[in-house]
């Protein structure tokens, strides 16, 4: 089969966050962790181009997906493979949905990334396989991609064996077993304590009941918070870049902007020129000082939190998630403005 | 609320409130524009978060209007 395969801009050699708004485009050949992929194809498979965009430009313009797989079809395309895009949400979100629109255009795809990278769901039913955390599980991780595509390009079905995270589409086929018996069988399986057998796993969605409006803002208390990974200036509390354990807090008191050189990011996910050159791009404390000093904000809480959301996982961000809420609930802050990178 | 690029993600898990911004990179800005011109955008991004902090919402629901005034 003919492979065409999707990286972002930084696998594909173009460039790191400063080339994160790199257009799509298409080279022949294989280019960068393609060529280990290749290899792992063997001479069954041949993989004749990639395909890649820079993360920024691809989670801004979602048009960069069929743009490229109409390339990839016109290069021959009979199977594309994305990734591995780890736990990098960009790059995740990029290959869910390079994959969902080559599903739509009937051209067989599969991408690889972590369970917890937020892309997972912009595949849209189109196959994914789980990859390792970072970059450094390359390898096992293209191993699981390739034989998940072996079987793909054979016609056959993915499950959980091969890898297979997400929602997958459902298909209609013929059962060996009548529902009736399959039913009564899980039934038998349930009394007996097993408590995760069912034919249709259920979507893990999270509820979440949004909070009572604030009566007016004018009389209300706000907090400013972000996940921009938005610090003193030298980083005096160690906030890691990605994958964060924890949370920072500083004082805003006597502060009516945030001046470069005095706050930075030291996120790892995006290029962080613009953030520092104006600090108030992530935190937005000039204007909301504007709005208190004006009356349309009753007063902002004295003091903003912090943490990176690179790679954080999900129990981590729910810890921190609930940490703020029971802070601000202390100082009878009512509202929260969360700025997200 | 929140204040983010990534709309569909934040949909997706749940965020109540949201007000789509214009690059990953600078939630609260836009580079493109004059320092003034900058200001007055990411003043409308918060006039924004304030209607939505002030508005009752059931579901995932995205600001993306001039509150009226």
């Amino acid at each position: 089969m003919r492979v065409v395969h999707y990286v972002n801009q930084f696998f594909a050699g173009v460039g790191g966050e400063d080339e994160a708004g790199a257009e799509p485009e298409l080279r022949t050949g294989a280019i960068g962790p393609g060529r280990r992929l290749a290899s792992l194809l063997g001479d069954d498979h041949e993989l004749v181009a990639t395909i890649f965009c820079g993360d920024d430009y691809a989670a801004g313009n979602p048009g960069f997906a069929p743009t490229l797989i109409e390339q990839a079809k016109e290069a021959g395309a009979e199977l594309l493979l994305a990734g591995p895009a780890f736990t990098s949400g960009r790059y995740g979100v990029a290959c869910g949905r390079i994959v969902a629109a080559a599903a739509e255009a009937d051209l067989p795809a599969l991408a690889a990334m972590n369970p917890d990278n937020p892309g997972l769901a912009e595949a849209a039913g189109a196959p994914v396989v789980e990859s390792g955390v970072t970059a450094r599980e390359m390898g096992p991780s293209l191993e699981r991609l390739v034989a998940a595509a072996r079987k793909l390009a054979a016609g056959e079905e993915l499950s959980a064996d091969d890898g297979l995270i997400g929602n997958a589409a459902r298909t209609n086929r013929m059962a060996e077993r009548s529902a009736a018996e399959r039913s009564v069988d899980l039934l038998v399986r349930r009394l007996e304590g097993d408590r995760d057998a069912t034919e249709i796993p259920l979507p893990d969605f999270d509820q979440v009941t949004p909070a009572a409006p604030v009566s007016d803002p004018a009389d209300a208390l706000i907090a400013l918070l972000t996940e921009g990974g938005f610090v003193p200036a030298g980083n005096p509390d160690r906030l890691e870049s990605a994958r964060a354990t924890k949370w920072i807090r500083h004082s805003l008191e006597g502060r009516d902007s945030l001046e470069e050189g005095e706050f930075e990011s030291v996120h790892g996910g995006f290029s962080t020129q613009w953030a520092n050159a104006e600090p108030n791009r992530i935190l937005p404390l000039d204007v909301a000082r504007q709005l208190e000093g004006e009356g349309a904000i009753g007063g902002l809480h004295t003091e903003y939190f912090a943490t990176t959301g690179n790679g954080t996982t999900v129990a981590d961000a729910q810890r921190f998630g609930t940490e703020w809420a029971a802070e601000l609930h202390e100082a009878n802050i009512q509202a929260a403005i969360l700025t997200a990178t | 609320m929140l204040l983010c690029n990534l709309v569909s993600i934040a949909q997706r898990v749940g965020a109540p409130r949201i007000v789509a911004t214009r690059g990953i990179p600078y939630p609260a800005g836009d580079p493109s524009l004059s320092p003034d011109g900058e200001r007055a955008w990411r003043r409308q991004l918060l006039e924004r978060a304030l209607h939505a902090l002030a508005t009752p919402v059931t579901e995932p629901t995205v600001f993306d209007d001039e509150p009226a005034r």
